[in-house]
């Protein structure tokens, strides 16, 4: 029996073995999304390479690209997080009826302070809906699936009851002001939160403890409590980290559009899941990046932008293309997963 | 006519760019049972789909009855009396055992409309054949794995199957059913059928087949009749190594006792007391639904006690889940390494670091990339894991190596009581003789190691004592100097 023991020099092994630890899918996703910029550059040079097209991909891709980190997390988990569209929108109209009662008549450094409190409220709707999500999926042991689409039921009609199914607006202005705010121009405000919180979430999933228990948990649900690691404890944390990003997406969108309904975004539903997908996080649990998901949030706004500009295809093509979308990209992740499964098996035999 | 049922020469197979098959010949005489032996990945399963039609070589010739065979196709195989009895047995687990027999028969007849009666002759006439007793009208589904194989060997007869060949096909029976199918091969000998016995069970091998030919990496390195072979030559050419005879650590000084349980009753078990020291290597043996893998569940917090106590180095204790288990230093290596115990998608290095991962990451909980590759490395080259690189997923590796994968996870772990269920099932003799080396080393140094194993020349090697749990409760206790295969036999 051969033990090949090259793993105790250090540097080698690591050279050698770049390309499996550099994910295919990252580097596909980036030739994607350069091939779509480029062809949209190429064919609408006036509109698509303009600083106002810029800022517009930025606002609207912040909010869903968000809720697609969300579903992510709970796919790595081995689950989904259907209720992530509306858990944004029950955080978002608590926060702004908050405000409205609270911050609307006030000024000053008393405003600001009811402003943040608003916000941290409408964070912790976000916790206590994923907490929630989190107690059916892993103490009661509901499918994720089931779960979610009977909790983003129940969180739109919370909404609807504390709304009286009306619109929120009329916010404070300092609020609002985060909405409307661009750096050096090309960035908008609401961006610069959303890489921010890209950034941490990736790094947490990606490096931490938690992180790889995550993941081992949605590759063996099995295995990993013979493990001794806390099933019930990471997928509970895992719903209401999706439930807090959720709620952060409702709040920026909250700010942007100065109001807040029950039933804003519903087609966020089904791009957030396709975005996941797109992004390489594996429905089957277990796998998947962060990065990713950042990077197939880009393509399809890229995509979704470049369409727009043509005006004969009518938006009612929408969400055909995004069905379409979807599935071709189950498609292509299993053929790839074929192939690399066979890479592997002649990597591993002598 | 030939004397020979089949013979192959020289056949070549490749999966992509893996050489599989080498060049092998096999070549089987009318009327014998012979046995393929051979590692796990040797080219055994490879050469027998071959032979039934299924893959197609890439290279050399098949005859059966002396007759060249040029493509051999799965019904081409089983119209020249092919027959294969697979480890999953192909039987429909959701019809009854009549339907299960009589389908392909009148499936071939082509006949439009079925006739429950002619059903039931069809079935009896076949289970007869092999003096099987079955409930005709049982689903197939709720009968024990043994009677599952003999409907597929009496489907195979009904066939006019010549040639039988069986995978593997005592894995999952019990004693008493092992013996019932050596009675059956022995019958269908008689009768002129031959039979192609496919296992790497030494006893087995000696017990029933005339002839063996042994594979290693897609090679054969030798046929022989049973009679010229021994144990010794068995095993090294099964895996081209030469095993010592095993000295170091098989008398250890016994150390207090670590773990004890008095009274433990659970569901599966009751009433169990036994106590284990430091450097006692304690050996459990029952059958299925012995209880056994109950017991180690409620050790390991995975099944709650209803009555009774643990006690771990005298101190009671409550093990509510595996992570406290974990904490008391009790680890258990599973029972069904595939479901239970590996991440099989995930690297080699997260399935062994994932019991460190708190001795591996900061205060924050940021794991340290560096630490983790070095206590990966670091068991890789200490418990021999054969493998290229420890980020290759686990699932590239062979049995053995996967079942070393998972020691090497819990002793990194340090456990004061490690309990092994079925440590080498499934498992080369290679690796089997690293495991139970490894296993007295660990005991040598003042581990407390439970080995549960239906193997009795397993248990008879490692350990020092051994209990024998039959319908959930202790009903022996087997000391050392008793311990040998015939006396256990005597009280499973």
């Amino acid at each position: 029996m051969k033990t090949a023991l090259k793993t105790n020099e250090p540097a080698a092994p690591k050279t050698r073995l770049s390309f499996i630890k550099m994910d295919g899918n990252i580097l596909r996703l980036l030739i994607i999304m350069l091939t779509i910029f480029i062809i949209a550059s190429i064919t609408k040079p006036s509109t698509f390479l303009s600083v106002a097209n810029f800022l517009s991909m930025e606002k609207q891709m912040v909010e869903y690209g968000l809720m697609a980190i969300g579903v992510g997390i709970a796919m790595i988990a081995g689950g989904i997080d259907l209720s992530v569209v509306y858990i944004a929108n029950l955080s978002a109209i608590v926060a702004g009826l908050f405000m409205q009662k609270f911050a609307v008549a006030v000024s000053g450094p008393e405003q600001i302070f009811f402003i943040v409190l608003g916000i941290l409220l409408g964070l912790l709707t976000g916790i206590v809906c994923g907490l929630f999500n989190g107690f059916l999926i892993a103490k009661l042991r509901i499918p994720a699936m089931l779960a979610t689409l009977g909790t983003m039921q129940l969180y739109m009609g919370i909404a609807i009851i504390v709304t009286g199914g009306s619109i929120v607006s009329g916010l404070p202005e300092p609020f609002a002001i985060i909405g409307r705010t661009n750096v050096f121009g090309i960035f908008t405000m609401s961006f610069i939160v959303y890489i921010v919180i890209v950034a941490i979430v990736a790094y947490y999933i990606g490096k931490t403890k938690y992180g790889l228990k995550l993941y081992l948990l949605g590759t063996n649900e099995k295995a990993s409590k013979f493990a001794g690691i806390k099933n019930n404890q990471i997928i509970i944390r895992a719903y209401m980290l999706s439930g807090v990003i959720a709620a952060s997406a409702g709040l920026l969108s909250l700010a942007r559009i100065n109001s807040a309904k029950a039933d804003f975004g519903s087609s966020f539903v089904m791009l957030t899941i396709l975005i996941a997908v797109l992004g390489g996080i594996n429905p089957d649990g277990g796998a998947g990046k962060i990065l990713g998901i950042f990077l197939a949030t880009i393509t399809v706004q890229l995509m979704s932008s470049y369409l727009n500009m043509f005006p004969e295809i009518s938006n009612f093509y929408r969400d055909m293309i995004w069905g379409i979308a979807l599935i071709l990209v189950l498609i292509v992740n299993h053929v790839l997963n074929k192939k690399s499964e066979a890479k592997l098996m002649r990597l591993t035999s002598q | 006519m030939s004397e020979n049922m089949i013979s192959v020469k020289g056949i070549h197979k490749y999966f992509g760019g893996v050489h599989a098959l080498k060049g092998v010949e096999l070549q089987i005489k009318k009327g014998e049972v012979h046995c393929l032996a051979g590692e796990n990945g040797c080219g055994k399963s490879t050469i027998i789909k071959v032979i039934s039609g299924v893959h197609k070589p890439d290279g050399g010739e098949i005859e059966v009855n002396g007759v060249k065979v040029d493509h051999m196709t799965p019904s081409e195989s089983i119209k020249q009396g092919i027959q294969i009895i697979y480890q999953d047995f192909s039987v429909f687990p959701n019809l009854t055992v009549i339907e299960n027999l009589a389908f392909n028969k009148v499936l071939a007849s082509k006949k439009k409309f079925v006739n429950r009666k002619e059903f039931r002759r069809i079935a009896e006439e076949a289970i007869k054949k092999i003096n099987f007793d079955v409930d005709l009208d049982a689903l197939v589904e709720t009968l024990p794995v043994a009677d599952k194989q003999l409907i597929a060997i009496s489907r195979a007869l009904l066939d006019n199957a010549k040639l039988i060949i069986m995978d593997e096909p005592t894995t999952a029976l019990t004693k008493k059913e092992v013996k019932r199918m050596f009675e059956i091969i022995n019958k269908l000998k008689d009768e002129g059928v031959t039979i192609l016995f496919v296992s790497h069970k030494l006893e087995e091998v000696f017990e029933i087949c005339d002839t063996v030919t042994i594979f290693r990496n897609g090679e054969n390195v030798i046929s022989c009749p049973v009679s010229e072979m021994d144990e010794k030559k068995f095993s090294f050419h099964m895996t081209g190594r030469h095993f010592a005879e095993v000295t170091e650590g098989k008398k250890r000084n016994l150390g207090e006792t670590v773990l004890e349980t008095k009274q433990l009753s659970a569901r599966g078990f009751n009433d169990v007391s036994f106590t284990l020291r430091k450097g006692e290597i304690l050996g459990i043996t029952g059958q299925l639904g012995s209880g056994r893998t109950e017991l180690s569940l409620a050790l390991f917090g995975l099944l709650r006690p209803d009555e009774g106590e643990i006690l771990i180095e005298d101190q009671k204790v409550n093990i509510p889940n595996p992570t406290k288990a974990q904490e008391l230093g009790i680890a258990l290596v599973p029972e069904d390494r595939l479901t239970e115990g590996l991440f099989l998608p995930q690297s080699i290095k997260r399935n062994i670091a994932i019991t460190r991962l708190d001795e591996l990451s900061n205060k924050l909980g940021v794991v340290n990339s560096e630490l983790l590759d070095d206590e990966s490395a670091k068991w890789v080259r200490d418990i021999g894991v054969a493998t290229k690189n420890d980020e290759f997923p686990v699932s590239t590796l062979s049995g053995g190596n996967q079942q070393k994968v998972l020691l090497a996870r819990w002793i990194a772990s340090n456990p004061k009581v490690l309990i092994l269920n079925g440590p080498t099932v499934g498992v080369d003799i290679g690796a089997k003789y690293d495991i139970h080396n490894l296993l007295r080393k660990l005991a040598s140094a003042g581990m407390g190691i439970i080995i549960e194993s239906d193997d009795a020349t397993e248990i008879v090697n490692t350990c020092d004592r051994v209990l024998v749990m039959q319908k959930g409760q202790i009903t022996a206790e087997v000391k050392e100097e008793d311990l040998n295969v015939k006396t256990l036999a005597n009280y499973v």
